[in-house]
């Protein structure tokens, strides 16, 4: 029988069995942050224990970092303190770290890929759940608890029983407007958000292979919203085309080397899943959620489904939304297009062509995050920050921002934001808030109007990316 | 980590599906560098209103419910990855979580805290948390070595799957880092013949 891509890069990574218990795995590359390290490094320092490969970890400076005036002292002393000690832990274990203002800090999940860190056929890990976005590449990547980070910082290893294998498959040729985001809110709506618990993912069909990376990553980021620890696209020439040249890809001749052995690691066609699910492209429109996880997610056309499940109906109250309404004309006085789903160069250059020669509604607050200092970098290269700046949107500095609110990016009580992220639980966005997920496109077309607005109905004049 | 044979207490209900990490512990409150401390702040936005005043229909809230398991509904853990979810429920007191379905990072967070995940049926879910809302004086009992978990001075009670070496692990207090020490020559060997 066949491998599956999955089972190709998780076997060349074991480093030993368990008898009836779970494997060890190596971690080619670990990632870390300010919020799930530090109780990790002290577990370390309390134990006596070193790190054991401080080259194979890099550190950013990401959740809890403001997106204004980042050359200024942080003010929230806590935040401040958290970035300090994640400053002097890494100092201390001779681990290399782009903190704020660095030409490479950003998102942890933007900065890396974007760095060539990520590459086809390692196992990553970082403490963020949203660590399955370098999947994209046909990478094992997944998130882990502090726990974890302080055993890789130990071993470099990870004690794991091997997830089963879902595969998911989408032919055909999407809509004009419908956007990779668009594509997992959509398979997340139809699965729920726990049929991948126990699965790593394989996205797979015409759709991931026509896609970009940063599509792509987009796609992978969200796998953990069904549940999925992880999920993975088969290597390309796409790829392969996007990893090529970056700081710390190979270069010359290992590139090459390292092409040939990537050619040899997607899916047998033999190669069996667990558990297999098909989608038709066509089927997909432009998606918004309605409720209190991803998974409550509808088309923009269509009508909030009726429920008699009590979660479901908290969910509702919570969101102030009824059973069977639309959410077309809803007034939305906030939109975020950020975090480490949507803020990478593609996503603002979608915004800022349907933004262009437009003006953002008066009621509305519109900030835009990039996920890194080379993405905002490339807004302002490509001149889109002009575009923004004068359709009213703010263009703020890098970092997870209103994604978590951990920082001051907060939406108030009882507000709703349409917003890029991927998570819309009860006060993600700050006490209160209530988040409608969505694509860039449907963010920049809800701001401009004021109101969530049926983006399919002009879809044809719609000028893309 | 501390250890864990067998647990008998009273349980809290919680009734709701798919209760995320950020439920748990919301985010404003992961800006602490230590473990202590989370469990003032567990549930923060379902135990108190926006101005700080107590929710009493919540049940952590309400004085007729106590004890350190707490008995969740489906899918619990669900959400990020941040292991302050599983610090806040011990820091509270909860020694136990039963659910229908837990995600799955959530269940490895608690199994590395000594706080044990009982996955049980929905029908056994829906027994439990109808018996413990109209009989909260109830105690279950929580037997890791025998895998069962039962309503005490019943013969109510069903078996659990936990993964063996997490189960020696739990019984002993032992963590993942003493066993990947013990294989360091194992894993510089694999360093230097890896094949990829």
């Amino acid at each position: 029988m066949g491998k599956t891509l999955f089972d190709k890069v998780w076997d060349a990574h074991v480093v030993d069995s368990i008898q009836n218990g779970p494997q060890i795995l190596y971690i080619d590359k670990h990632l870390i942050h300010e919020v799930t390290s530090p109780q990790a490094f002290n577990e370390l320092e309390a134990r006596g224990i070193p790190v054991f490969r401080s080259n194979q970890i890099v550190a950013t400076a990401d959740h809890n970092t403001p997106t204004i005036n980042q050359d200024l002292p942080i003010k929230d002393e806590l935040s401040r303190k958290q970035l300090e000690q994640l400053s002097a832990n890494c100092a201390k274990n001779d681990i290399t770290l782009y903190k704020l203002g660095h030409k490479y800090n950003g998102i942890v999940h933007v900065m890396a890929p974007e760095l060539g860190i990520t590459q086809p056929g390692m196992t990553m890990v970082c403490g963020d759940s949203h660590t399955s976005t370098h999947g994209a590449f046909g990478t094992i990547a997944f998130g882990i608890g502090t726990s974890q980070v302080a055993q890789v910082f130990a071993s470099q290893c990870l004690l794991l029983t091997k997830p089963k294998s879902l595969r998911v498959t989408v032919n055909g040729e999407l809509k004009k407007g419908v956007l990779p985001k668009d594509v997992i809110l959509y398979i997340i709506s139809k699965l729920g958000t726990n049929s991948g618990t126990g699965y790593f993912c394989e996205y797979a069909g015409d759709v991931f292979e026509n896609m970009s990376m940063e599509g792509r990553m987009t796609v992978c980021n969200m796998s953990i919203e069904m549940g999925a620890r992880g999920g993975m696209i088969a290597p390309d020439e796409t790829t392969f085309e996007y990893v090529k040249g970056r700081e710390f890809s190979p270069k010359g001749e290992a590139f090459e080397k390292k092409v040939s052995y990537w050619k040899t690691l997607p899916t047998d066609d033999d190669a069996v899943f667990d558990k297999e699910y098909y989608f038709d492209a066509e089927d997909i429109e432009p998606m918004v959620t309605y409720g209190t996880n991803p998974g409550m997610g509808i088309k923009i056309s269509e009508t909030i489904p009726v429920d008699d499940n009590a979660s479901f109906k908290k969910s509702l109250e919570y969101m102030n939304f009824e059973a069977g309404e639309s959410l077309i004309d809803k007034p939305i006085n906030f939109v975020f297009i950020g975090s480490c789903t949507n803020s990478r160069i593609e996503d603002f250059r979608v915004a800022a062509n349907f933004i262009k020669g437009k003006q953002k509604a008066h009621n509305v607050t519109a900030w835009l995050v990039p996920g890194s200092k080379q993405v905002e970098a490339q807004i302002i290269n490509e001149g889109l920050k002009d575009i923004f700046e004068d359709a009213g949107f703010e263009l703020r500095q890098p970092g997870c921002s209103a994604c978590l609110a951990m920082n001051d990016d907060k939406i108030p009580q009882g507000e709703y934001c349409v917003s890029t992220s991927n998570r819309n639980f009860e006060g993600r966005q700050g006490q209160g808030s209530r988040t409608i997920l969505a694509s860039p496109l449907v963010a920049a077309a809800t701001a401009v109007a004021g109101k969530i607005v049926d983006v399919t109905k002009d879809i044809e004049t719609l000028e893309l990316a | 980590m501390e250890k864990f044979t067998t647990l008998t207490s009273r349980a809290i209900p919680l009734a709701i599906e798919n209760v995320d990490t950020d439920q748990i512990i919301p985010a404003r409150f992961l800006k602490a560098t230590d473990k202590q401390g989370f469990g003032d702040n567990v549930f923060r936005d379902w135990r108190f209103d926006k101005y700080g005043s107590i929710n009493k229909g919540f049940s952590l809230n309400n004085p007729i419910y106590s004890g350190s398991i707490l008995v969740a509904g489906d899918n619990f853990g669900c959400g990020s990855s941040r292991e302050h979810a599983a610090w806040a429920l011990v820091g509270y007191g909860f020694k136990v979580i039963v659910s229908s379905f837990f995600a799955d990072i959530f269940k490895g967070n608690a199994l590395n805290n000594g706080l044990l995940p009982v996955q049980v049926s929905e029908v056994f879910l829906k027994t439990l948390l109808d018996t413990i809302e109209t009989h909260p004086e109830t105690n279950l009992e929580v037997n890791l070595e025998n895998q069962t978990i039962s309503i005490s001075n019943s013969d109510v009670s069903e078996s659990f799957d936990i993964d063996p070496y997490k189960k020696t692990c739990m019984i002993n207090g032992y963590d993942d880092i003493d066993y990947l020490l013990s294989k360091k020559e194992q894993i510089q060997a694999f360093e230097a013949e890896k094949t990829y």
